[in-house]
């Protein structure tokens, strides 16, 4: 089969606009769910057992569960709650959560692996739990997360084409709809593909260079 | 200044201090010796409550500090602690690790605590490594930047728990001849160690602990010379 990408100078601004709708959802994803998984790794390091039973439950359930189904669940089930969402409220909303859960992993990870000895330093100068978390461990453990933080970086962008079942207008919903328009069954998720990449590819460069600046 | 009354210390049914009692007075320097498991981590690391005793009293200026939870954090300024790992913050540079605690808890401005530290640097005789990191110090080197890092708190007591157990031979001199001059300028000081030619030196009261429980204190020479307890012979006679 000879592969036709003519389709690509007429139809390139729907895949940029897509690309970008792509970028969008996954910079909301990734910040709030970075906020939302230090707060629950936070909680699932906590004294108390019903804040640490919270965190440890939510991130099992939404771990343990597919992202395409809780993605119909929030934007089709919950309407029978009364709790419409425009489509692209879903899909930051479903990318939230589902981060949420995994970077409380990479940070529960991060934190607990600091040396125990850092927070005994801290503490025996009689600074609070808070302000040892605050400036003796997190910045410790960040550096240690970073490329696990940027794994799960990667995977949003990713996971994000999930987000085009719901009909929002990202790149993988509007390489199908080229798809549709030119009857080629390929080349338009081929350059969905390529773009995808482009992202990813380009994010995993500037992780590893903010990586080796840390380091030094 | 400090008084310690029938302090225990388990974990679950593992008894590690059976009921220790003995005052710290101002200005003196105890040391404790003993075997591996004797406790005497354990007791130090119960005095600024890194460790929560299981029961007894401790006071610190005649307060009651065993129960207090809410002033823990000002209680602890009071105590400085120094590692056998240093543990020195290896994401700031020495003079962070140094003004940290002041600026966030004493709110000095950060003038105050530069210089305040560079003065302690001094002491320690490394002034001229305050923009170094952690990780270009030698040991020796390391440890004297906890001591001055706990000095900046302007601790009322000085907690040592085996400063030296981690060091190279050669370094070993450099960070007792530092305690040393503390021990001189009248700071009131507990040290976990194994050194008995410093205890000798230094010690104004030696306690030999043992089995969780101090089986004989007396003055370090005294007690090198002439131990009583047959356990304090045995130990002795194993590390001179």
């Amino acid at each position: 089969m000879d592969l036709d990408f003519s389709f690509v100078a007429e139809y390139w601004p729907t895949f940029l606009r897509g690309a970008w709708v792509t970028l969008e959802l996954s910079f909301f994803g990734v910040a709030l769910g970075t906020l939302l998984g230090v707060l629950f790794a936070l909680m699932r390091i906590s004294r108390w057992w019903p804040v640490k039973f919270l965190a440890s439950a939510y991130i099992e359930v939404i771990r343990g569960t597919p992202m395409l189904v809780q993605i119909f669940i929030i934007h089709y089930g919950l309407t029978g709650f009364g709790i419409n969402l425009p489509p692209f409220i879903s899909g930051v909303v479903a990318l939230t959560i589902n981060s949420s859960a995994y970077m409380a992993e990479v940070f529960r990870a991060g934190i607990e692996a600091i040396d125990k000895g850092q927070t005994e330093a801290a503490r025996s100068l009689g600074l609070s739990r808070g302000m040892t978390l605050r400036y003796i461990v997190l910045p410790q453990a960040f550096r240690n997360m970073l490329p696990a933080i940027g794994n799960e970086f990667i995977i949003i962008i990713k996971d994000s084409s999930l987000i085009s079942v719901i009909g929002i207008a990202e790149l993988m919903y509007n390489a199908r709809t080229v798809q549709s328009i030119t009857f080629s069954p390929m080349e338009p998720l081929l350059v969905a593909c390529a773009l995808y990449f482009a992202m990813t590819f380009t994010l995993s460069r500037l992780l590893a260079v903010l990586e080796r600046k840390l380091r030094s | 200044m400090i008084v310690v009354n029938g302090l225990r210390k388990s974990y679950g049914k593992l008894e590690i201090l059976k009921g220790i009692d003995t005052e710290i007075r101002k200005g003196e320097v105890v040391v404790v010796i003993g075997p591996s498991g004797s406790g005497k981590s354990t007791f130090l690391r119960c005095l600024n409550r890194l460790e929560q005793p299981t029961s007894g009293e401790i006071r610190l200026n005649n307060s009651l500090i065993t129960n207090k939870q809410s002033e823990l954090n000002q209680i602890r300024q009071e105590m400085g602690m120094v590692f056998q790992h240093f543990n020195l913050f290896p994401h700031m540079s020495v003079l962070e690790n140094l003004t940290l605690a002041p600026r966030k808890l004493k709110k000095l401005s950060n003038e105050k605590a530069n210089a305040r530290a560079m003065e302690l640097l001094r002491v320690v005789g490394l002034e001229d490594k305050h923009d170094s990191y952690p990780d270009r110090l030698s040991g020796g080197q390391k440890q004297r930047v906890a001591i001055a890092r706990a000095l900046a708190m302007e601790p009322s007591v000085m907690l040592f728990d085996e400063p030296t157990s981690a060091l190279d031979p050669e370094m070993v001199g450099e960070v007792l001849e530092v305690m040393k001059r503390l021990a001189q300028n009248g700071m009131t000081m507990v040290i976990v160690t194994h050194e008995m030619g410093f205890a000798r030196e230094v010690g104004d009261r030696l306690l030999f602990m043992d089995g969780g429980c101090i089986v004989e204190e007396g003055i370090p020479l005294h007690v090198f010379q002439n131990p009583q307890h047959p356990r304090t012979k045995d130990f002795l006679a194993k590390v001179l």
